[in-house]
């Protein structure tokens, strides 16, 4: 069985830390590992796992890869895949590698899983797993067909570490795009909320936006209690979807977007611990809760169904105190 | 630009409130009472369909809804959708579950779209949710898109800003938060949405009459579209049991919480 980890490297050359996972579930499954990367320059991210038993490095390369757009990554994602002739092709889950996926497979005549959270082979069989209905069942799937492409989610598999000096055959690809990328929006450093890698996922639910015991909302202290929560723990910050709505409204937390939403209809973010604060309701609290490791929970309500079974340690008591007392300690 | 055709693909899911039990069905794995569960269209679906509404209204362009589902389903949730913006159907009978194959279902879509009468590829824009509430792969788009020509591919939109002379910028979400920008010169071209900008319009009677009098036809001339998931073999699925023994810490003070939670954050 041929093995191809397709990747992409990152702005400054190297290979990410989500690519070296998804490497090493691709090492994992066996057979004859190759490696092919794309980018505005490759050695850098081939050194960097030079050591990992590919028999064979790819490359495509040049200007025209540098930032992710689907023709061109499609096309050198293509020409790589054709080059090497694997049978299992295996991507990271980053937003430029699931951009392209999927329309990458349908280019090779391949079979195609996105965002496994295992992959492993046994018995002749390659088993992958991943959720279904936004986190709420897990089931592990097979499949005939070869080549067979997937992309495995960050968090599932240790980082390849095998750095090294590898030897890259590049592939000359001329990409058919009519797109071009001007930029990069991001917020300012110090507005910065959602911190994919940081260990701590704060989330912030409706209750802060509701009345309070004086029969007042207090948006702006709600505002800025959790701003110096997140500048004291440098966490990531995420929110239940009515919070988001309300914000959108002009009725809530300013800094919130729908790109904070976890849960059923924003994201099933990984991180080791989380702390969720005036966050009520079920299942759709606990699918975006499902890759916390550690969750502690604060709200007023002891027997609020969320956290019940969900949280490791419920705290009954006014997020408004503890949020205040907290980010003092913490300072 | 005026005459955009903007096709949006979406089905329904289950409504995200419902508790959902797998059991095996007679072609693998299907839900609890599958058929009695109360069904929404796919959220992702939606924000694309409003948003496809709000860019065809500025350019007078039209709308098409292809649906892949049981029409049985489609007919109760189209009851409410239809009263949010004007569009016309496509109906294709199949099953919408989590559980069916990307590439089949892909192969469906792409082939309904293909058969939509009049269709002009120079002014198609194929819009649909970047991810689901079923299977969530965000794969199918991408598919229809290599299906039908079309290689200026866009994912996790939310926000469109066409030009007079047809070529518009798009955001996309990359990670931490951050948006890229992109140019693209035009149609054709395909946009897997998330959250867009807009709000979900309001119920309107007389938009709703105005759809349904295309909806029920549609629905009664439904493609039937069985996916039958060849070569696709699922081994297990399962609900995870992830029970946690919570402790429930009541009427402390709350410098204690406070000091208790600070020391877990630090450790």
């Amino acid at each position: 069985m041929k093995v191809l980890f397709l990747a992409h490297s990152e702005a400054d050359g190297s290979l990410g830390k989500a690519a070296c996972e998804a490497l090493t579930a691709a090492k994992g499954l066996g057979g004859e590992l190759m490696v092919g990367l794309y980018g505005a320059e490759v050695q850098k991210a081939a050194d960097q796992i030079a050591g990992c038993g590919a028999a064979k490095f790819y490359g495509v390369a040049g200007g025209e890869f540098a930032t992710a757009r689907y023709g061109s990554d499609a096309s050198a994602c293509e020409a790589m895949a054709k080059a090497a002739g694997a049978d299992m092709i295996v991507m990271p889950s980053t937003s430029r590698a699931s951009r392209v996926a999927a329309g990458v497979a349908q280019r090779l005549g391949a079979a195609v899983d996105t965002r496994l959270t295992g992959l492993e082979a046994a018995d002749g069989k390659i088993v992958a797993t991943r959720w279904f209905y936004r986190q709420r069942m897990l089931g592990k799937i097979e499949r005939d067909a070869r080549p067979w492409l997937v992309t495995v989610d960050s968090g599932c598999f240790a980082a390849c570490e095998a750095a090294g000096s590898a030897a890259v055959e590049m592939l000359n690809v001329a990409p058919a795009t009519r797109t071009t990328v001007t930029g990069v929006i991001a917020p300012a450093a110090d507005a910065q909320t959602i911190r994919p890698d940081a260990k701590l996922l704060l989330v912030a639910g409706a209750g802060w936006g509701k009345t309070q015991p004086d029969g007042q909302k207090h948006l702006d202290d709600a505002s800025s209690l959790i701003l110096s929560l997140l500048a004291a723990t440098q966490c990531s910050l995420g929110s239940s979807k009515s919070l988001v709505d309300q914000s959108g409204e002009g009725a809530a937390l300013p800094f919130l977007t729908h790109m904070h939403q976890v849960g059923q209809t924003g994201s099933t973010p990984r991180h080791q611990k989380g702390l969720a604060t005036c966050c009520h309701g079920e299942e759709p609290h606990v699918v975006g809760w499902r890759f916390i490791g550690e969750r502690r929970a604060i709200n007023l309500d002891a027997g609020c169904g969320w956290a019940q079974g969900k949280a490791d340690v419920l705290y009954v008591a006014d997020a408004f105190a503890v949020a205040k007392k907290l980010a003092e300690l913490l300072k | 630009m005026k005459g955009l055709q903007i096709v949006v693909l979406g089905s329904i899911v289950p409504d995200p409130l419902q508790t959902l039990e797998p059991i095996a069905g007679p072609t693998g794995p299907a839900l609890k009472n599958e058929l009695m569960l109360p069904a929404v269209l796919d959220p992702w679906a939606g924000h694309a369909l409003y948003e496809a509404a709000s860019l065809a209204k500025k350019v007078e362009g039209k709308v098409y809804l292809v649906a892949l589902g049981p029409k049985a389903k489609l007919q109760q949730v189209m009851m409410n959708v239809a009263q949010k913006v004007p569009f016309e159907i496509v109906v294709l009978d199949g099953p919408a579950g989590g559980f069916a194959d990307a590439t089949e279902t892909a192969k469906a879509l792409a082939g309904a779209v293909e058969k939509i009468p009049g269709l002009d590829k120079s002014k198609l824009l194929v819009f649909g949710g970047w991810q689901s509430a079923s299977r969530g792969t965000g794969a199918v788009l991408q598919m229809v898109g290599e299906m039908l020509g079309i290689t200026d591919q866009f994912q996790g939109v939310d926000e469109l800003v066409l030009a007079e002379d047809g070529s518009f910028t798009v955001l996309e979400r990359i990670e931490g938060g951050c948006y890229q920008k992109s140019a693209c010169q035009g149609a054709p071209a395909l946009l897997g949405w998330a959250t867009g900008n807009l709000p979900e319009p309001p119920n309107n009677p007389q938009v709703g009459m105005q759809n349904m009098r295309l909806i029920m036809p549609a629905l009664a001339k439904a493609t039937p579209s069985p996916l039958k998931g060849e070569g696709l073999r699922y081994a297990s699925v399962e609900v995870p049991s992830q029970r946690r023994d919570t402790r429930i810490v009541k009427d402390a003070p709350v410098d204690d919480i406070a000091r208790e939670l600070a020391d877990w954050i630090r450790a």
